[in-house]
């Protein structure tokens, strides 16, 4: 604004701002931070006056509570940035669990049955993928067909039995901190993964297409973005990675049941959306969705420890992710209201020279 | 262009008080409540005397508030704290989190009926690793993970219960059925066969003409009934030792000719049978009494970590009004016969 002011009148080159608002802004004030900040709030608030919140056994269980939700929150934040959904991840996790039981009670070596587990997920999220893109289907609707679709084959595969009986070595791997840490193993895991999902989406021409295709398909594809391929790739990788926390799911409990890991799909899109990412697309980074999954994660720990009932807690939760809805929605409400009131100033303006 | 920045820079303002206030909100929420319960539970751990923590398979589930209740009952008559803690949802794995909380808060023991036998183990062992005793009660884990189950009724007990009720309803004399779960729901199972055996043995002129499957689904029990009743005119009896079963059945007797006529029991719960019971439909039928359930799976509690047992076969202990238990094989205990509810006692009951 300032810089047509000054540059209307004599020089008609004009220069640009690379962004609105300067670095420190941009990095502070958004939603990100926000999460981050309630976040280091919660812990902070946790540590002072919850008994036991402090003990190195807090962070191991948590954390490897919340592994598989950490693992699929990333796939799903993608999909959610193109303005689709994958609600049948939970529906995966199931079906790759007993993937795995069935194939390691049938004497296949452990990786080989993890593997092929993995690469049911994969097939599944072809499956989703392919009735999205291809048949066009709008993907709320086919991820409800397919997470019951998923979850039928999972309990039709094993009844209503179980299958507990896994190697020893992998059990324990699963279980195993990194050593020196309370830190569960699988956060190497999962690292890797958050690194490479967050240079995907942040650094290469495909992750930047993500958030053209969010905001405005038909654009996107007008400016070459090919929207299908996209949403298919994100898809298979969601499935992949759903296929990975089944096997997790399985190993960390010793139990490979058709009902594995019921409405988790719930816990990891409200992580997702309370991290910043919009529903309607264009808007989302990974580490947000990390402070999200956290923070529901730290909050519901630290009031189990506090003796909490667990309907509190899920009353607490709701609260948190509505008023992180209704406080994006406001902001977005009074930045309209002041662009508007600027449009008009500018015309009045305009008319009486 | 002042006015525009004075106005934008009121807005942003405002924009920033509303982050502010929705942090405030939401950070006083979850700081609020971890900062009241945290008090509490800071008082019972202090102290160092006994605190036992129920876990039943989901909260607001009626049959274990019944014995949570005689649980607390207990507690409080041998003074320690008792706590509750649940999931809302009895899925498998559900429970797994709440056990590792209790190892972290470090209570004296954990009392819990299991959602899954397996899938909960490895959360106990490390309970167990951090010094907390663990009595499962209801439904079992595997036996090698817990330290002490306490077993509502034996196979022997339900079996001789149900037969015993159908044989003074229907005179020891005549044609019953059973209506039961799934063809093979295996605690259904084995009570079928041991009553089986007890009507050869001790009733001989009871026959036995079918046993039909109604798929723990009320719709499938209610039709089975009527088949029932329709292919066995002389049939003088119904049990269903499962609670789908003869509250199912129970339905189609009170609004059929055969009420009355036809003699009804098995397993169920008071609330589901309070109406029939009340209409003359069903005289009697068994269950356990969930309240004495709680109530011994908390003495048996305290008394591990007393070191009074070791959950070796052979051990006894006291359970204040239930009297003396002996430790049974495979660190079990029984806590008896099945109770038997009729007209003059199902009022007692709310579960």
């Amino acid at each position: 604004m300032s810089e047509t002011a000054v540059s209307a009148g004599a020089r008609p080159a004009r220069t640009y701002r690379d962004h609105a608002h300067p670095l420190w802004r941009r990095i502070l004030v958004n939603r990100e931070a926000a999460v981050i900040a309630l976040l280091l709030i919660v812990i902070g608030v946790s540590l002072a006056s919850v008994p036991n919140f402090d003990s190195p056994l807090t962070v191991t269980f948590l954390l490897r509570e919340l592994a598989p939700i950490l693992l699929i929150a990333l796939p799903m934040t993608l999909i959610i940035i193109t303005e689709e959904i994958d609600l049948s991840v939970a529906s995966v996790v199931g079906l790759t669990s007993v993937v795995t039981g069935i194939l390691t009670q049938a004497g296949w070596p452990f990786p080989v049955a993890a593997l092929v587990a993995i690469l049911v997920g994969a097939v599944a999220g072809t499956f989703n993928g392919f009735l999205v893109t291809v048949v066009g289907l709008p993907s709320l609707a086919v991820t409800i067909g397919t997470l019951a679709l998923f979850r039928g084959i999972a309990v039709g595969l094993l009844g209503t039995t179980a299958i507990t009986d896994f190697p020893e070595f992998w059990t324990d791997l699963a279980r195993e901190n990194i050593p020196g840490t309370p830190i569960p193993g699988v956060m190497i895991v999962f690292a890797v993964l958050a690194i490479a999902f967050a240079v995907l989406l942040h650094l290469t021409p495909f992750g930047r297409s993500l958030y053209a295709i969010g905001l405005n398909k038909e654009a996107a594809a007008f400016s070459g973005v090919a929207v299908g391929r996209a949403k298919f790739i994100l898809f298979v990788l969601s499935g992949a990675v759903s296929g990975l926390a089944g096997v997790y799911f399985t190993l960390i409990y010793s139990n490979a049941r058709g009902d594995n890991a019921t409405g988790l799909e719930l816990s990891v899109i409200a992580a997702v959306l309370l991290g910043g990412v919009s529903i309607f697309g264009g808007r989302g980074a990974i580490h947000g969705v990390i402070a999200g999954v956290l923070l529901i994660g730290t909050l519901g720990s630290a009031l189990r420890l506090a003796g909490v009932t667990s309907d509190v807690i899920n009353v607490i939760t709701g609260v948190l992710l509505v008023l992180s809805v209704v406080s994006t929605s406001f902001l977005g409400w009074a930045r309209n209201r002041r662009l508007a009131a600027l449009g008009r100033r500018r015309n009045r303006e305009g008319r009486a020279p | 262009m002042f006015v525009h920045d004075r106005k934008r820079r009121r807005l942003a303002a405002l924009g920033a008080l509303a982050v502010g206030i929705a942090l405030a909100a939401t950070g006083c929420s979850g700081g609020g409540g971890g900062g009241t319960g945290g008090g509490d539970s800071g008082g019972g751990d202090s102290g160092g005397d006994l605190s036992i923590t129920f876990l039943p398979k989901n909260l607001g589930n009626p049959y274990f508030d019944t014995s949570n209740a005689g649980g607390e009952e207990a507690i409080k008559e041998f003074g320690g704290t008792y706590q509750e803690v649940g999931p809302t949802e009895a899925s498998p794995t559900s429970q797994v989190s709440f056990i590792q909380t209790a190892a972290q808060q470090g209570v004296s023991a954990l009392v819990m009926s299991a959602n899954d036998p397996e899938a909960v183990c490895d959360a106990i062992d490390e309970a167990r690793g951090a010094g907390v005793k663990v009595v499962t009660f209801d439904a079992d884990t595997s036996p090698d993970c817990r330290d002490l189950f306490i077993l509502q009724a034996s196979s022997e007990g339900v079996a001789k219960a149900q037969v015993d009720l159908i044989s003074e309803q229907i005179g020891d004399e005549g044609q019953i059925a059973i209506l039961s779960a799934s063809a093979n729901a295996s605690n259904q199972n084995a009570w079928i066969e041991l009553m089986q055996e007890e009507l050869e043995a001790n009733h001989p002129n009871i026959e036995l003409v079918e046993v039909v499957y109604g798929d723990d689904d009320d719709q499938t029990s209610f039709d089975k009934t009527a088949a029932l009743l329709q292919t066995y005119p002389d049939l003088k009896g119904i049990v269903s030792p499962t609670t789908v079963g003869i509250a199912a059945a129970a339905r189609y007797l009170s609004t059929s000719e055969y009420k009355g006529q036809v003699a009804l029991t098995g397993l169920g719960t008071p609330n589901q049978m309070r109406e029939y019971v009340k209409d003359g439909t069903v005289t009697a039928f068994a269950l356990w009494n969930p309240a004495d359930l709680g109530y011994l799976a908390a003495y048996a509690a305290k008394a591990l970590v007393d070191g009074d047992i070791t959950g070796e076969e052979g051990d006894t202990f006291e359970a204040g009004k239930l009297g003396e238990f002996e430790v049974g094989a495979d660190a079990t205990v029984l806590l008896g016969d099945p109770f038997v509810f009729d007209a003059d006692n199902i009022d007692d009951f709310d579960f």
